[in-house]
């Protein structure tokens, strides 16, 4: 076997130096009737060329985002990934090393992620944020449990904008937690009263811009009332690129920023691996869960990063901890910060820019189309259509032409009676052309 | 004929000794500074033509702040993290000993599989008819996860190991709930040699930990077990094979005692990878085991991630999987992700999990079949019990020199009176040019070190890594205390200051305050 180095002959070997007669001794604790007598029931080994004979094959099943005219989004976007930030991320210092628990052989994962926390905080205007949590909707249930600490309250409440499949973990959670949740309805339009549901005994509450149907909200009247009730803003981004075009969460009074940071430098993986970005106010830091990098300097003086303020997690605190959480997103974190850093703030304004003009056009061109109504008035990349026909449907008949037209309400809210809408993603990578495909195919089966 | 205008072509009888260098380099090894202090606001090392001929529909809402992040050019983005990743020791670089962690090869077939587009260029909402092969994969990695372990499901989407034992935990409160034993149910049982993880999770969705001690020979006594079971008892949650490295061959009576009880047994699978063909957790009454996809089936943990942890489930809590879970039908595969209709507890990820990794984990089962998995184990059982054979008479086995699986833990007794501390050895060890083993975990031994070779080394890497730890562990006992307490001195850095960082942490970078010009 081609990953293994050892051969009979040193096999053989090394049992009679450590004085075992066969490998089963080494064994002899297993209890002898649940040692195995046989393989499982599963192929043999293969050589490279069948590995990628049979991988590829199933992944030639799947129809690939760049393949066709793509406008899927509600929540994980196409967007392109300059070719350096695979090469690097794929250098076998950062691919195949561990969690710097060594930081004197660690600095380079130290610094890319100190430097990730820096360009976390600023995107998001906070003073702080974590060294990356497992994806966006994970970050949203930490956020909550982190803002229970914070007030010592244990109700939640979340807007009808926010994905649904980030209110099902804060849900979940909570549920199993026992604590509370008031979720809004379904919010179309942006219209929802939140500032009704705050009162004195809401420890936070959970609302996304862009929101999931792709309204822009503006949370300033919100993170006063929350201020004057006690309660902690926790604003969602599932679109980070649109950080680079408005104004941040930070800047209209959030207390913690949540989102998935996938756009920016990592895959679409049909879902995973993601990177969840957290940041805070400074003088919630302690209650912050996950990993958190700090600068200090070494024996000699030099400048030097360690993970820090350790004390709040699980190999510490076991069952006091801030979270469970150990492993976080590494890599995935590493891809985002090569290209923030490719891009700098005037390529990520201009990337946002192109985005927002992209979609303009667009919601230019639907809302010609007999059966198409453009739901949003403000939007980054991302709006919400009321089609004349049930929106699922829709997307299959046009997945036969080979045009993704956008996700179904339907697929997120099955139950919601919201079976005609339809959420449409449009960033840097559609070209006109992929735009008319859309317009097009749109006018052949409304 | 060469050098003939006098180059030389034998080094000098130069100063033996380095000399301090005007950059801080090292030839090779050059230091970087953050790339905030090497970066412009007006530089963008990505090429894109602005955007002309449009109104704006923003709302009021855009941003009129710089963001305050400069950029660079592609070349200097090139060398800023080359020259990082190169303080960065990782599997490729040597021998990475760290127990518990499973740093073992990571086959770069697999890295390219996980980039096939068909794979990394498809979005978790498409319609499902258009990412059949997906769902396939998802369905065939569990059929190689259900069956080498024995169990009957399994629920795919954790994100990592700790989030696994959270979805594991969460099925068994809901089957406990399902069964009107919510409010009683409410203790689990954690061995004192568990990691961190266990008591976390446990007492994150509101259960009582009590601590079960560990007996003298470093596994848990059914006995003690059997004193602290009772119709309170929701779960016990044991690591098996365990942190000591020792397979608890009382696991079944374990299970037993549970079960009498009415609780649930949650394994944690993080050393899963030592009997991966040898034992099926099936066979030894596990309800719920996560597996590190990241330790046992080779994805790479990227310094700290991501990771990917997917929990085989017994018959007893097979229903209660979260969503979203594929099932087969005429028509080829579907992903269930509507609760309803379901006894699923819930959703714990907004998609389906780390499908990356699932690329990459199932590309190294297929290369290694059921016959590669299980010698991999073995040859992981037999790395480490020869680093042991070697290394017992001068360190210290804290349970005697009896076979261990596939890690090693040795305590610090052997150093007493040497002045030398486990973690002052493990800093020497990174003069040496290894990684450290893990130290000062489990907790239950003092100084712990836990050495975990794993099945990808040669003899000859282990012979050299054995003589290594020979000649330090001699230095140590011979009194060259500075060899170690001053260790490491040939890394990027010395040892660095974590008391500093924590009491006044600079968790980001600010820009440095204008210089005051002064009054004329």
């Amino acid at each position: 076997m081609r990953y293994l180095p050892l051969s009979d002959a040193d096999r053989k070997d090394m049992l009679a130096v450590i004085g075992a007669s066969s490998i089963d001794d080494l064994f002899a604790d297993i209890p002898s009737d649940k040692l195995m007598k046989g393989l499982p029931d599963l192929p043999r080994r293969k050589g490279e060329l069948e590995v990628e004979r049979i991988m590829s094959r199933m992944a030639g099943k799947n129809v690939a985002a760049s393949s066709v005219p793509f406008f899927v989004g509600a929540g994980a976007y196409k967007h392109h990934v300059p070719a350096t930030v695979d090469h690097l991320i794929q250098r076998s210092e950062f691919l195949t090393s561990y969690t710097p628990y060594q930081p004197e052989i660690a600095q380079g994962t130290l610094q890319y992620l100190f430097e990730f926390q820096t360009q976390v905080a600023a995107l998001t205007g906070m003073e702080v944020a974590n060294a990356s949590m497992y994806d966006g909707s994970t970050a949203c249930g930490e956020a909550v449990l982190m803002a229970h600490r914070v007030t010592r309250r244990r109700k939640a409440v979340l807007s009808g904008g926010l994905h649904p499949h980030y209110a099902d973990v804060v849900r979940t959670l909570s549920k199993m937690a026992g604590d509370e949740v008031v979720t809004m309805a379904p919010d179309v339009t942006a219209t929802e009263d939140l500032l009704a549901a705050v009162d004195g005994s809401v420890s936070c509450v959970v609302v996304q811009t862009p929101d999931v149907f792709g309204h822009l909200r503006d949370l300033r009247k919100l993170s006063e009332k929350c201020r004057e009730a006690g309660a902690l803003l926790i604003a969602v981004f599932t679109e980070v690129v649109s950080l680079g075009l408005v104004t941040p969460p930070g800047a209209m009074g959030a207390d913690i920023v949540v989102g998935e940071g996938q756009s920016i430098g990592n895959a679409l993986n049909f879902g995973g691996p993601y990177v969840g970005l957290f940041a805070a106010k400074q003088k919630y830091v302690r209650q912050m869960p996950g990993r958190l990098c700090g600068e200090t300097v070494d024996a000699d003086g030099a400048r030097g990063f360690v993970l820090t303020l350790s004390t709040r997690e699980q190999h510490i605190r076991r069952d006091k901890a801030t979270s469970n959480i150990c492993t976080n997103s590494g890599l995935c974190a590493l891809a985002f910060t090569i290209h923030m850093t490719l891009l700098g703030q005037e390529g990520l304004g201009r990337l946002g820019r192109i985005n927002h003009a992209n979609a303009v056009k667009l919601a230019d061109m639907l809302s010609s189309v007999r059966g198409v109504e453009v739901l949003n008035s403000a939007f980054f990349n991302e709006f919400t259509l009321r089609l004349s026909r049930p929106a699922a449907a829709v997307v299959e008949e046009l997945a036969a032409k080979g045009v993704m037209a956008g996700v179904p309400v339907s697929r997120l809210l099955p139950k919601a009676g919201l079976d005609d809408l339809l959420i449409v993603a449009n960033t840097e990578v559609n070209t006109d052309d992929d735009r008319a495909a859309l317009v097009e195919a749109l006018r052949e089966v409304l | 004929m060469l050098n003939r205008q006098g180059r030389p072509t034998a080094p000098g009888l130069a100063s033996v000794s380095a000399h301090e260098t005007f950059t801080g380099n090292k030839a090779l090894l050059q230091e970087e500074p953050l790339l905030f202090e090497i970066g412009r606001y007006d530089v963008t090392g990505v090429d894109l033509d602005e955007p002309q001929g449009f109104t704006p529909r923003l709302g009021g809402l855009e941003r009129s702040d710089g963001i305050g992040l400069p950029g660079l050019s592609e070349p200097e983005t090139m060398r800023h993290f080359v020259r990082l990743s190169q303080k960065n020791y990782g599997i490729d670089t040597g021998l990475f000993p760290l127990g518990s962690c499973t740093m073992k090869h990571n086959p770069r077939l697999n890295e390219r599989m996980a980039r096939l587009p068909g794979f990394a260029d498809v979005h978790p909402l498409q319609p499902q008819s258009t990412v059949q092969g997906a769902l396939e994969l998802m369905n065939e990695l569990g059929r190689w996860l259900t069956e080498l372990t024995g169990m009957p499901a399994v629920a795919l989407s954790p994100k990592a190991g700790a989030h696994g034992e959270l979805c594991g935990m969460m099925a068994i409160k809901a089957a406990i709930e399902a069964k009107g034993e919510g409010a009683t149910r409410r203790t689990v049982l954690v061995p004192d040699s568990a990691h961190g993880t266990n008591p976390a999770t446990a007492a994150l969705i509101q259960f009582d930990v009590k601590p079960v001690p560990v007996r003298e020979d470093g596994t848990v006594d059914p006995e003690a077990v059997r004193a602290l079971a009772g119709p309170d008892t929701a779960a016990i949650m044991l690591t098996n094979p365990n942190t000591c490295g020792l397979f608890e061959k009382d696991v079944a009576k374990i299970a037993e005692i549970i079960h009498a009880a009415g609780g649930y047994f949650y394994c944690d699978g993080a050393n899963y990878n030592a009997i991966v063909g040898k034992a099926r957790p099936g066979d030894l009454g596990v309800d719920a085991m996560h597996i590190n996809l990241h330790k046992t089936f080779s994805t790479p943990h990227g310094g700290g991630g991501p990771g990917s942890g997917p929990v085989v489930l017994s018959e007893r809590l097979a229903a209660f999987a979260p969503v979203p879970f594929v099932r087969t039908d005429a028509a080829g595969f579907a992903l269930v992700e509507d609760e309803e209709g379901t006894e699923a507890f819930g959703r714990i990820t907004a998609f389906h999990g780390q499908t990356g990794m699932y690329v990459r984990a199932l590309s190294y089962m297929l290369s290694h079949g059921a016959d590669g998995c299980r010698q991999a184990s073995e040859d992981a059982v037999l790395n480490a019990n020869y680093v042991r054979a070697r290394l017992a008479d001068l360190m210290s086995l804290p349970f005697g020199n009896r076979p261990c699986m596939h890690e090693v833990l040795f305590d610090d007794a052997w150093l007493k009176d040497t002045g030398v501390s486990t973690l002052d050895f493990a800093k020497a060890m990174i003069d040496e040019g290894y990684h450290p083993m893990t130290v000062y975990f489990p907790l239950v031994v003092h100084g712990a070190m836990l050495v975990e070779p794993t099945e990808s080394e040669s003899r000859a890497s282990l012979d050299l890594f054995i003589a290594t730890l020979r000649d330090l562990a001699m230095a140590a006992k011979r009194g060259d205390a500075a060899r170690f307490t001053g260790a490491p001195y040939l890394a990027p850095r010395r040892r660095l200051d974590e008391t500093r960082a924590a009491r006044s942490p600079v968790l980001r970078w600010t820009p440095p305050a204008p210089v005051q010009e002064a009054a004329e």
